[in-house]
């Protein structure tokens, strides 16, 4: 019985190293998932960010903490920032379940011409929880959102 | 008498050979590629905090997250000291770890028990259980804190080598039929529930060891089960803010010296439970974390300690380069 459990156990570390050794051998050109807003928000977190004007004001602020980060600052510094803020708004609105509609270019081609590192992309995070706790959002509502945005991790980051 | 020492000196040099491999390892690696930077690197805690054993994960139970303030495309460092204090034992660990692109991580620890009247019990006043381990850990797939679209959890497997060094105790384990050194194998899952703030860990760990090895490896005494053990442990933390955790660990052990220490003579005297804590974890800074448990290791060599559970106090701290 001792055996057999090893036996199990080895087989299934063995199946899980080689499922992730092909996992690393297929590079994925489409945008994944994690684009096309699969996750339902949580109920609420819509009015709980302050609805359009709530949004669009907190992007405001994020945008200017974004040029001012010692981190990834530098890469904003052509970037026009009220029309990020209007594309980042009408991002959040949709995805924490509001009436928005974003229009711009998918997560994947909007940053294809970037270099962006999984320490970038974790900057770009902590930047916005200091912005959502600046402006007084609970932190298990900063999660609700931050739960909607992390998945876009896997096109953002073009640098591994 | 012959076989067993020249076994345990190659068990030694093997170890000894694990450790000069981790840092020629390491040293190469951390040459090649830049250290993480204290201000970008991983979101807060989501490297766990340093085990008893060296790995990162929780307090007792190791994680599938990858140690160290370094994220993918990084390297990073991590050093750590540990202190339980139960009621009539005292646990100090030291150790390091290493991590590497986020994908592999190696650990060293050395825990060193201090048996206080348990060792007075056995006629070994002042005797102190010291064990070294090396560890590694390897990511297979997933993101335990990004990926919050999916089902899917961070899965890491790891190997730990451990060393219980020679002491007063070493004719007594072997008359146990005890070895003094073991391999665990671990795999672990690792989800960060994002949107309810709750991090859930689950490990299955192959080993032998007697309360993780500082009572030795197995037993054979009466006809004790001497094989491998695959032993349950789980996670549960909650995140109440971006730097402060609170949780609970169960870790469940082999108990192999209770039917070796009846057949001693002993009845139920050198039973063993399982592990559980709960414990608060806070980072006041990316390059430090604090950790505090009230830990409940069950019976530990109840012969000698009145039958009493060894509860008490944990505290940690770990710092990141």
């Amino acid at each position: 019985m001792k055996k057999l459990l090893n036996t199990l156990i080895l087989s299934i570390v063995a199946t899980l190293a080689l499922g992730s050794t092909a996992a690393f051998a297929q590079k994925k050109p489409q945008p994944s998932d994690a684009s096309a807003y699969p996750v339902a928000p949580a109920a609420g977190l819509y009015q709980a960010f302050g609805e359009q004007a709530g949004i669009r004001s907190l992007m405001d602020d994020f945008v200017l903490r974004l040029r001012a980060d010692a981190r990834i600052g530098e890469q904003f510094k052509e970037t026009n920032l009220d029309n990020l803020a209007k594309q980042l708004s009408d991002q959040l609105c949709q995805l924490s379940g509001g009436p928005c509609v974003y229009k711009g270019a998918d997560m994947k081609t909007a940053h294809s011409e970037m270099d962006v590192t999984r320490a970038h992309f974790n900057a770009l995070v902590e930047v916005l929880q200091q912005t959502m706790a600046a402006r007084g959002i609970p932190f298990q509502r900063q999660n609700q959102m931050l739960a909607l945005l992390a998945p876009m991790y896997r096109d953002m980051v073009t640098t591994r | 008498m012959k076989p067993l020492l020249s076994q345990s000196t190659a068990t030694l040099r093997r170890t000894s050979h694990a450790a000069a491999l981790f840092a020629l390892t390491s040293a190469i690696w951390l040459a090649a590629t830049p250290l993480a930077h204290a201000d970008t690197g991983k979101l807060l805690l989501t490297g766990g905090v340093s085990t008893v054993e060296g790995a990162a994960g929780g307090g007792l139970s190791p994680w599938a997250v990858i140690g160290t303030q370094a994220t993918e495309g990084e390297n990073g460092v991590s050093a750590f000291v540990s202190r339980a204090v139960t009621r009539n034992y005292g646990l100090t660990v030291a150790g390091a770890a290493v991590a590497f692109n986020n994908r592999l991580e190696l650990s060293i620890a050395r825990q060193d028990l201090n048996t206080g009247i348990a060792g007075q019990g056995l006629g070994l006043p002042g005797l102190h259980l010291r064990q070294n381990i090396v560890g590694a850990k390897l990511r297979v797939a997933g993101d335990a804190v990004l990926d919050s679209d999916t089902w899917v959890p961070q899965i890491a497997v790891g190997i730990q080598a451990k060393q219980l060094q020679s002491s007063g105790l070493n004719s007594t384990l072997a008359a146990l039929g005890a070895k003094r050194s073991g391999t665990d194998l671990y795999v672990s899952a690792t989800k960060l529930f994002l949107a309810q703030g709750i991090l859930i860990n689950a490990t299955l760990r192959a080993t032998k060891a007697n309360q993780n090895g500082l009572l030795g490896f197995g037993a054979t005494l009466g006809g004790a089960d001497n094989g491998y053990e695959v032993q349950p442990e789980i996670s549960v933390a909650y995140l109440l803010r971006n730097n402060l955790a609170v949780g609970f660990e169960y870790r469940a052990m082999p108990n192999k010296l209770q039917r070796a220490g009846a057949a001693a003579g002993l009845g139920n005297g050198l039973r063993g439970d399982d592990w559980k804590d709960i414990f608060v974890a806070w980072a006041p800074s990316k390059n430090v974390s604090l950790t505090a448990a009230y830990v409940d290791l069950g019976r530990i060599v109840p012969a000698t300690t009145n039958n009493r559970r060894q509860t008490g106090f944990y505290v940690s701290a770990q710092f990141a380069f």
